[in-house]
């Protein structure tokens, strides 16, 4: 087995390891040290590391996890993922987590925070408020609050104080994470076929259950083999997908996109890990505020954040002009108003531009891909023709 | 109504009230007043009025579309557009409603708003509405006004200055250079100590639920009683007098041992008490409440009541505390409190109100209301012993209202609340 399968295996097996037992170890090595799990979409995972603590990102069960007694927490009409983390929370996955963060996305993950807290999962459950104000001395402020309260809270568990130094080494270690995952799909975006979207995918999500240090190392590893001239490029159209920022299409899904003729050159499927745009300062005395600074001015577009002054559409546009995509495929799961309520605004924009773009819903556990492949092959096929005939 | 139910003076005047708001939308351009498209959850009503603009509420125009029978229209034209069927009937309505040429109940088009004031409580989809609505209205200036979430169950003084600042940076300048007019705090402050004598009286005729019977329905007719505070009269003299007479009316009954009013008439037998979580079904809200009143049941207490503010709690608009006590208002309302206290105050209520059952009318639109309803349901059965029932319907989308399927599980509910009368007899 090559190396570059090797890496892509042992992160697949990481990624999907529900008991979440890497974390487990690294908790279990050093007393004092706190596991925190946070849900979709970013969180800053800096200030966890800086006070010994390793922050756990929470996808839900996906197609891996039978739902039992998720069902009867959630009516039909709500999207997938809520029901597998609860279900994933009562069945005692997160047995070792010391407490857990709800970044405000949308209603549900607002609302999943109000039941492990009325269900007393884990020692804290904080739904954090991002600001939607993005100036410095009022959101800035506000969010800086936000990230105080969930030291506090780890503070009172392990008693670790946070230093400037500890949090500067930390943004760091993260700005070096990001900066290694967007070296990986700027080669992909020459040469897609150095490593296929299903092992990306599984490469950068590992990122979220184990150290950053950790992480770091494979990336590096991961990059080394795909600098090389490797693969064989084939006849595919070039997309970006879009929508798929929480609850996560199962992994059969993104093979079937690649299967039906397209080269994955940019998505939003772990978009927590790459939200910040380039570094957050790690040399300031305030590294607080260096990490709200950079939310107010460096954040990427999403569907969780309000974009008058700056539309996503636009920013959207733009990345896929950047990754030289043929097309955009929007994929969101079903029932998730973020996601659908952008689609007529994106779509309009992309009509506007002439950008070819598809439209489809999805649930994490979602079995059957025969009509998504055919609607993907006929939009590969159309453009490709069109291409020629152009 | 039907013919044999006399209209009481409040009615009356309740019908007028909305009657000259919409006149006077008709005639802004005339009268050269601004309009404000805004959200009824966390409403800057008083800071508006205190600017003499005029108010529209893109969730108004959506149940009142879904009482004309429009809505079904109007959502499919919003799907034509590209929504998906999944997401919030309430945006696609409105939606629907504007690329149908944004007619009012009244006939009349509703005018182009020249402010849009996202002062989102509660809901996110908020959020998602007015970037829709940018679009529709381009150039129209925003102002954003975030709430932040009592994720603690509290109020906190940093939360507070959060918004008063927004305020003050944002929203306010934004006012003044729409309006032409500077803020005017004393302006301000009258129109605030009308909101508390409102709120006091709000507070009091939801009380007289307490009463048996209950000389009205909290929930069926709860949604028109709070109609005029929640469309933008708060802060009103004409909103005091409107309650007190509501008020007044209300104690005559009770002296009378009068039970609720229904579209049929009086309500002759109280049966059943009931506690109702969620939003009522709008487009066949008549047969849904007739199910009710067929029954014997009546609502004496519903959350949806305290989407536009929850008072019950003690909170009153304070002239003394501007725009603290905006702010206060906002992160008060009911669905930007978190589970428990939601919890909380519903098992409070029961208790309260001596109800017999607890119900869960779960929206199909709206996962600010819905997402958690299972579990705060379960949690005040195992709390209180209280007999509990679910329903599912939607807001304004006809085609998630079965009339057969709400008949058969309110009716086990009833026979399982009978069942229980039995035995504790
Ligand atoms: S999938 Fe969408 S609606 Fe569901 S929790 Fe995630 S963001 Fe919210
Ligand atoms: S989700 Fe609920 S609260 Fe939000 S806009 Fe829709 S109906 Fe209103």
């Amino acid at each position: 087995m090559s190396k570059l399968k090797e890496l892509a295996n042992k992160c697949e097996k990481l990624s999907f390891d529900l008991n979440f037992k890497a974390a487990r170890k690294w908790k279990m090595e050093k007393e004092g040290r706190v596991i925190v799990g946070y849900m979709p979409i970013y969180f800053p995972r800096e200030i966890i590391h800086a006070v010994e603590g390793l922050p756990v990102g929470i996808l839900g069960g996906g197609d891996r996890k039978q739902i039992i007694v998720g069902d009867a927490y959630y009516q039909s009409y709500i999207c997938h993922i809520p029901r597998g983390i609860i279900e994933m929370a009562l069945s005692g996955h997160f047995a070792d987590f010391d407490g857990f963060v709800f970044p405000s996305i949308c209603d549900v993950i607002r609302n999943l925070s109000g039941m492990f807290q009325m269900s007393n999962i884990g020692k804290f459950a904080k739904y954090m408020d991002f600001p939607q104000d993005f100036s410095s001395e009022i959101g800035g402020k506000f969010y800086i609050q936000e990230m105080n309260s969930v030291l506090s809270k780890i503070k009172k568990i392990n008693g670790v104080e946070l230093t400037s130094t500890n949090l500067n080494n930390s943004i760091g270690l993260y700005n070096k994470n990001r900066r290694l995952i967007e070296d990986i799909y700027d080669i992909r975006q020459h040469s897609p076929w150095r490593l296929s979207a299903v092992d990306t995918y599984h490469i950068i999500r590992a990122g979220m259950v184990i150290p950053v240090e950790d992480h770091n190392i494979i990336l590096e590893e991961v990059l080394e083999e795909i600098r090389q001239d490797i693969g064989e490029p084939m006849d595919k159209i070039k997309v970006v997908i879009t929508g798929a920022f929480c609850e996560q299409p199962p992994v059969s899904l993104i093979r079937t996109i690649e299967m039906a003729g397209c080269y994955i050159v940019d998505d939003d499927l772990m978009l927590g890990s790459r939200w910040i745009q380039g570094d957050i300062d790690n040399t300031s005395d305030n590294p607080v505020r260096a990490i709200s600074e950079a939310y107010i001015n460096k954040s990427t577009f999403s569907s969780s954040v309000y974009d008058v002054g700056n539309p996503k559409s636009e920013r959207l546009i733009s990345l896929s002009k950047k990754r030289k995509a043929d097309g955009i495929i929007f994929a969101a799961p079903s029932f998730c108003d973020p996601a659908l309520l952008d689609n007529p605004i994106y779509n309009k924009a992309c009509d506007d531009q002439k950008i070819r773009y598809i439209n489809f819903q999805y649930h994490e556990n979602i079995g059957q891909f025969k009509v998504i492949k055919e609607q993907v092959g006929a939009f590969s096929d159309s453009i490709k023709l069109w291409e020629t005939d152009a | 109504m039907s013919e044999n139910v006399k209209k009481e003076k409040s009615m009356i005047l309740q019908k007028e009230m909305i009657g000259g708001l919409f006149k006077d939308l008709g005639n802004a351009k005339e009268s050269g007043k601004k309009v404000v498209y805004t959200f009824v959850p966390g409403n800057l009503s008083e800071l508006i009025r205190s600017f003499d603009m005029l108010m529209v509420y893109p969730e108004i125009n959506a149940l009142q579309s879904g009482m004309r029978k429009k809505s079904d229209e109007y959502i499919k034209e919003a799907e034509k557009w590209g929504h998906s069927e999944d997401v919030c009937t309430y945006v696609k309505c409105d939606i629907g409603m504007m690329l149908n040429g944004n007619i009012g109940p009244t006939g009349e088009k509703i005018p182009d708003p020249d402010l849009l004031l996202l002062s989102y409580t509660g809901c996110f989809t908020f959020l998602k509405w007015f970037e829709n609505l940018e679009k529709l209205y381009p150039g129209v200036p925003v102002a954003l006004l975030h709430t932040p979430y009592q994720e603690n169950g509290e109020i906190t003084p940093e939360m507070t200055d959060y918004m008063v600042k927004q305020l003050k940076n944002d929203v306010i300048p934004k006012m003044e250079q729409i309006s032409g007019q500077k803020f005017n705090p004393e302006k301000l402050k009258t129109i605030l100590q009308h909101s508390a004598d409102t709120e006091d009286m709000i507070v009091k005729i939801f009380d007289t639920t307490k009463n048996k019977p209950s000389p009205i329905d909290a929930y069926f007719a709860g949604v028109y009683y709070i109609g005029p505070i929640n469309i933008g009269f708060r802060g009103t003299a004409e909103a005091t007098g409107y309650y007190k007479e509501l008020y007044s009316e209300i104690q005559e009954r009770v002296k009378l041992g009068l039970g609720p009013v229904t579209p049929e008439g009086e309500m002759k037998e109280e049966k059943f008490r009931l506690v109702v979580e969620g939003p009522p079904n709008w487009t066949s809200f008549r047969e849904f409440w007739k199910l009710f009143y067929d029954m014997g049941a009546v609502i004496v207490s519903s959350s949806y009541t305290r989407v536009g503010g929850v008072y019950k709690n003690g909170f009153r608009h304070d002239p003394n505390r501007l725009l603290e006590s905006l702010s206060e208002y906002c992160m008060g309302c009911y669905t930007n409190m978190n589970l428990k206290q939601r919890v909380d105050m519903l098992a409070q209520e029961i208790v309260d109100y001596k109800a017999d059952g607890f119900l869960v009318n779960s929206i199909k639109s709206c996962n600010s209301f819905s997402a958690g309803q299972l579990l705060m349901m379960r949690t005040l059965e195992d709390r209180l012993g209280i007999p509990v029932g679910f329903i599912e319907s939607d807001l304004v989308d006809p085609r998630y209202f079965s009339y057969s399927n709400i008949k058969n599980r309110l009716e086990s509910f009833f026979q399982m609340l009978d069942q229980r009368k039995l035995i504790s007899v």
